[in-house]
């Protein structure tokens, strides 16, 4: 029986669970023996000119080895040309031109935590005390804090732009796209700014000796990170050695090195000394990138019995204080707009803006969760006016299962699926119809916590740049043990276990001989590494690729040992033995193949491309308690079906779902990065950054589906992001059902307390 | 984050502790279990110069029965409040609040003189204290004085303890067997209270509505002239200043006290008379 | 100041500065590095280590305030043979780890409630993981580990 999709413990953990994971900080190589920290000045105001930067007293201080600002970085070249105008989502990533993000600030700063100087000393603890002395002058400017503000164009945060919208797509919805409509809604809604908050925050250690930069990133590529550092140093690429150790989380946050990881790099090469910098979390809620940040007008239309026709969605992509991801977010929530349903007339409208605000990235699911967030609002908001079960909306609506695949109106090519399927499946796994009946039994007697009951459909994009593919090599030795070197970069999802179970599963080598390397750029310099939910289905695939390649070497060697016809071999994948077909007696080892091999020896390299992007789909029930007196909401019930087709590892497959809906249930309820008017963050740190903690969840309900992608040999979708994207609508729209009986239609994210109470007063008309 | 540069000094006795205080100057400060002061100090947001640790002073952590009283060490754990079968027994409203501060992690460390002498209006013990009418013991170069809890906390951060004063018992007169409730209600469990409410018979205390924790005046005065609970709790938020802030508007915490002492009246009934 | 403790059942002797944190002096003086920094508020736990067999945050202690006492980290859990500590092993069976980098302060927090109480409830469970924040699991297989472990449900095989 092959191991796959079976409950393999990880080979990640023991590690792990006895000496700790090796992330950056707790790298202690010979070359970062006695490395120097680095400290960062970060600008505590939103928006602001620089008219001074005095460094004096701070390089007197003790154990200081350097204090650098954008004034010492003349090695640098020249930034990169403008893009086009209106190059839309086309457009390079970042902006250049006059969007232009530098390294170290100089003339002006544009988020509170923006880099403006770095100390670099002996030890964290001196330099903790000369960051205080640098003294930057500042001459504050209007900060430009809420979408409102950006949009009226009166401060502009890059004057030679000439306005704060960096990127526009879409447009209006046809003057006809509602006739026909016997009921529209339309209403504006929030998905609030959220801190991506891995546990691990940033971290670069760095030194330059003999010409040669290598740099410990705590990334999701280090390919991506090794093509950037060459691209800001104008160095060639071969000059520069990227790794990424164990790295604890990135939620998107972490694709390649932003810049003030570059920075510390730079002062690597700049100073000749080995430096290191791990983030503090201060620092992290401030200046990693956050993620959603989106504000959308919903307006859905159909007939009175439930049949949806029309939906026009308006995004407003916040993106903070720079556009470095130019208009990919709001474009893929544009791209994923009309969710899993069948509507003949969808159109968008985006607008990506700037604000004095710490910048927007990815952030898991990154425009996903957003897209489902707006339609699953507007399908709940809908039946509400219809007096419909929302239920009943959805399984009217969705992708029925023979159109696949299917050409969605926003613009994407769905796979394959059975969204019906899936909600009917979780429906009556949360059992539906009773939990109506007990929302029912409590209003009726009126009593004090309400129940809801939250319904998302959904369907998503994974490997969304399937075309940029990913890599894979297999080496298997002559001691019979295998090396896999992927391009795929786990930071928590437990790669090296799955593909030593690919492995196993194909060549029949134990996984306990299988040796994984990622994210080394001198090991395996082509790679893109992981996020969107893209690594099983695309560096997977390619070590399974690999193996179906070594497994042809391998028959080969073996014909020729044992004197056989290829044709005549057959490889026992239980055992890891060749053999001529029914006799034992010729049986040869792994070992005995790869020594036979000799110095060609067995080895394979992919680089797997694949033609498609695949389309996960799932639906979830959340049931939620509210307080109404008091607004309190407590998730007593999340239950799931998630297809990501075929699962490999169905261990790691619950674990992604059951944190995916975790940061989903905490967008929907708590979490949210707050600023005040004039742009000072409110949540810098995890006093006030509400992170979701194990009270606040109940265990977690899920129910297996598996639909086969046809787009790759796997059959394997990902399952990365559709907690997020499934769970979070799930909650919010199970909140507002709860105190839906008292007249409330919508409550924005996150539905805290003191919202939740709000809107029940409003409802009331209090 | 790294607090500033001080001078850590350890303190074998009170004694001791008040001698190694004036000699580290005006801006030296006593360190119990640190759970409060040690993240402001790495925020920077509190910069002392020399540190007093009278964290292993062993005969200020006790919890003891004193016949009239009960008498709990300044430098007693959170955790064994929380844990004390004493407490449990005699004082419920205590120990049940004690259990509720922080997390385990800071229970095993922090003390309750700590956190009375820290005086964070939005702590769970100092309107617990309050809500008791204990008795808090300060000992001085000079001697010992008692203050009642009524007039301790004077403050946002700010105590009646002078800068030499070491908190070093708290005093409950045995109560009654009456009816008691803590009521904390947070953002998560982890965070500090938006609104609390600590009763104990007649007596109802205020976490977080106000620069120091409060007594409920109108509901205690509504309540001894019979009004009915309802009645009463909706005078809890009568002469409070709650902040306004992203966690929660005034009004929104004003609200929450009516709600929260309304339950906690009716919680401390169920209880009463045992 | 000369401070002596013990960690992980070894004597230690160092002169540390009155400031040192008690989670520098592990990680960066005995280069301990299981124990991890994630926040600067005493919130998120992944600095939990024993002092004195209670779970405590070692951030939020001076290195100068564990003079005389023990610490225990993950790297000292296991018993002398080498043989895992019950959450370790649960831990790993029931997939409670995913980055990792909250798992060593998860573990001590969990061996140190099941120390005061060994047959803890669901939220039980839940309650005393409060102050251990962890952004990959969504606490799920952690507290199913936990509960795993505890007596409840035997020695966490």
């Amino acid at each position: 029986m092959s191991i796959l999709g079976t409950r393999v413990v990880r080979t990640e953990d023991p590690k792990i669970l006895t000496v700790g994971g090796t992330y950056v900080d707790d790298l202690r190589e010979p070359e970062l023996q006695g490395a120097a920290r680095v400290i960062f000045v970060r600008s505590p105001i939103a928006h602001a000119r620089i008219t001074g930067i005095d460094t004096a007293d701070a390089l007197q201080a003790p154990g200081v080895v350097a204090v650098l600002t954008a004034a010492d970085m003349d090695d640098l070249g020249p930034p990169p040309p403008p893009a086009e105008p209106g190059a839309g989502e086309a457009a390079p990533m970042p902006l250049g031109g006059p969007w232009q993000e530098p390294l170290l600030a100089f003339d002006r700063v544009r988020f509170v935590g923006e880099p403006v100087a770095i100390v670099v000393c002996d030890d964290s603890y001196s330099g903790a005390d000369a960051a205080e002395l640098v003294s930057v002058d500042y001459e504050p400017l209007d900060p430009v804090v809420t979408l409102d503000d950006a949009l009226t164009d009166s401060t502009l945060l890059f004057p030679d732009a000439g306005s704060n919208v960096a990127v526009k797509a879409g447009g209006p919805a046809d003057a006809d796209a509602f006739d026909g409509c016997e009921v529209v809604v339309e209403r504006t809604i929030i998905n609030q700014r959220l801190a991506a908050m891995p546990m691990e925050g940033r971290a670069v250690a760095a030194c330059f000796a003999d010409g040669k930069l290598t740099a410990w990133v705590s990334t999701q590529n280090a390919q991506i990170a090794r093509f950037i550092l060459a691209g800001a140093f104008g160095m060639d690429p071969a000059g520069i050695r990227v790794v990424a150790p164990d790295v604890g989380g990135g939620f998107g946050a972490k694709v390649g090195i932003d810049r003030d990881g570059i920075i510390v790099a730079w002062a690597a090469r700049r100073l000749g000394r080995a430096v290191r910098w791990a983030e503090t979390r201060s620092e992290n809620l401030v200046a990693m990138t956050q993620g959603r940040a989106q504000r959308h007008l919903i307006k859905l239309g159909g007939t009175r019995d439930g049949h949806i026709l029309a939906y026009h969605l308006d995004v407003i992509q916040d993106t903070g204080a720079y556009p470095r991801m130019t208009g990919f977010l709001a474009f893929l929530t544009s791209l994923m707009a009309a969710g899993a349903y069948d509507i003949p007339k969808v159109q968008t409208a985006a607008r990506t803006v700037v604000t004095n605000t710490t910048p927007i990235s990815a952030y898991r699911g990154a425009g996903r969760p957003e897209a489902t967030a707006a339609i699953e609002r507007a399908v709940d908001l809908f039946a509400a006016e219809i007096g419909m079960d929302p239920g009943e909306v959805r399984r009217i609506n969705l992708v029925a299962p023979d159109k696949f695949p299917f050409q969605s109106p926003s613009g994407a090519l769905y796979d394959s699926g059975d969204y019906a399927a899936a909600l009917d499946k979780v429906l009556a796994g949360a059992g539906y119809q009773e939990l109506r009946a007990e929302q029912a039994g409590r209003r009726e007697r009126g009593d004090t916590v309400a129940l809801g009951i939250g319904l998302s459909s959904y369907v998503e994009i994974t490997a969304a740049d399937a075309a940029g593919g990913e890599t894979g090599r297999l080496d298997v030795h002559d001691d019979g043990t295998a090396t896999v070197y992927t391009g795929s970069s786990a930071h928590g999802q437990g790669h090296h276990t799955t593909w030593a179970m690919l492995v196993e599963s194909e060549l029949g080598i134990p996984m306990d001989k299988v040796t994984v390397i990622h994210g080394d750029t001198d090991l395996i310099p082509l790679a893109i590494g992981t996020y969107g939910s893209r690594s099983l289905q695309l560096g997977g695939v390619a070590v399974q690729k690999a193996a179906w390649e070594v497994k042809d070497q391998a028959k080969a060697v073996a014909a020729d040992m044992m004197e056989a016809s290829e044709a005549d071999l057959e490889l026992d994948a239980e055992t890891g033995l060749w053999q001529v077909r029914g006799d034992p007696a010729t049986a040869k080892s792994w070992a005995e193949v790869a020594t036979h091999a000799g110095a060609e020896g067995l080895t394979a390299s992919v680089n797997y491309t694949e033609g498609a992007p695949t389309f996960p789909f799932g639906a979830h029930v959340a049931v939620v308690e509210v307080d109404t007196e008091t607004g309190k909401v407590r998730l007593v019930r999340h239950v799931t079906v998630d297809d990501a087709g075929t699962i490999i590892s169905p261990l790691q497959a619950e674990g992604q779902r059951h944190g995916g809906i975790a940061q989903g249930a905490a967008q929907a309820l708590q979490e949210e990065v707050v600023y005040d008017r004039q742009g000072n963050p409110q949540t810098g740190t995890l006093v006030d950054y509400a992170a979701i903690s194990a009270p606040d969840l109940p265990s977690f309900e899920l129910l297996s589906m598996q639909t086969p992608t046809p787009v790759n040999a796997l059959g394997v979708k990902g399952i990365g992001e559709a907690g997020t994207i499934g769970a979070t609508p799930a909650v919010q729209n199970a909140v507002i059902d709860a105190v839906s009986h008292l007249g409330v239609r919508h409550i924005d994210m996150p539905t805290t307390p003191s919202r939740v109470w709000a809107a029940i007063n409003e409802a009331r008309g209090l | 984050m790294i607090p500033a540069t001080f001078t850590y000094k350890r303190a074998r006795s009170v004694d001791e502790a008040f001698s190694l205080l004036a000699d580290g100057g005006d801006e030296a400060k006593y360190l119990a279990g640190g759970q409060s002061l040690l993240p402001l100090m790495k925020l920077r947001l509190a910069t002392p110069e020399t540190l007093v640790d009278v964290g292993r002073l062993d005969e200020l952590s006790y919890i003891r029965d004193d016949g009239s009283h009960i008498a709990v060490g300044a430098l007693t754990s959170h955790h064994l409040v929380a844990t004390s079968e004493l407490l449990g027994r005699d004082l419920p409203l205590l120990a049940y609040a004690a259990g509720q501060v922080g997390d385990p992690q800071v229970r095993h460390r922090g003390t309750i003189g700590g956190s009375l002498a820290h005086a964070d209006p939005a702590a769970d013990l100092p309107a617990v204290v309050l809500a008791l009418d204990a008795t808090l013991v300060a000992r001085g170069p000079g001697g010992s004085r008692e203050i009642g809890a009524h007039e301790f906390f004077l403050g946002l951060f700010e105590t009646s303890l002078q800068p030499d004063e070491l908190l070093t018992e708290i005093r409950v007169l045995k109560p009654a067997k009456v009816g008691w409730s803590f009521q904390k209600f947070t953002k998560r469990a982890i965070d500090w209270a938006i609104v609390g409410v600590a009763v104990q018979g007649g007596n109802v205390a205020l976490v977080n509505m106000g620069q120091t924790p409060v007594r409920a005046g109108a509901v205690e005065r509504a309540l001894s002239s019979g009004a009915g609970l309802a009645d009463a709790a909706a005078l809890a938020a009568d002469g409070t200043s709650p902040s306004d802030d992203f966690n929660g508007s005034t009004a929104y915490r004003q609200h929450l006290a009516r709600v929260l002492v309304s339950r906690a009246l009716g919680e401390a009934r169920g209880r009463d008379g045992g | 100041m000369d401070i002596t403790l013990s960690v992980n059942g070894s004597e230690v002797k160092a002169d540390v500065a009155d400031r040192m944190l008690l989670v520098h002096f592990i990680r960066e003086h005995l280069n301990l590095t299981a124990t991890k920094v994630g926040c600067d508020t005493s919130s998120c736990g992944a600095c939990t280590v024993l002092l004195d067999g209670q779970s405590v945050k070692s951030c939020t202690v001076l290195a100068a305030q564990a003079d005389g006492r023990a610490v225990t980290t993950i790297e000292g859990l296991a018993n002398g043979s080498g043989e895992w500590h019950p959450v370790q092993r649960a831990f790993r069976a029931e997939h409670g780890a995913q980055c990792g980098f909250c798992t060593s302060g998860m573990v001590m927090a969990a061996v140190s409630l099941l120390s005061e109480n060994d047959s803890p409830t669901e939220d039980e469970v839940r309650s005393a993981l409060e102050g251990n924040l962890c952004r990959c699991t969504g606490y799920h297989n952690i507290v199913r580990a936990v509960l795993a472990a505890s007596a409840s449900e035997g020695t966490g095989e």
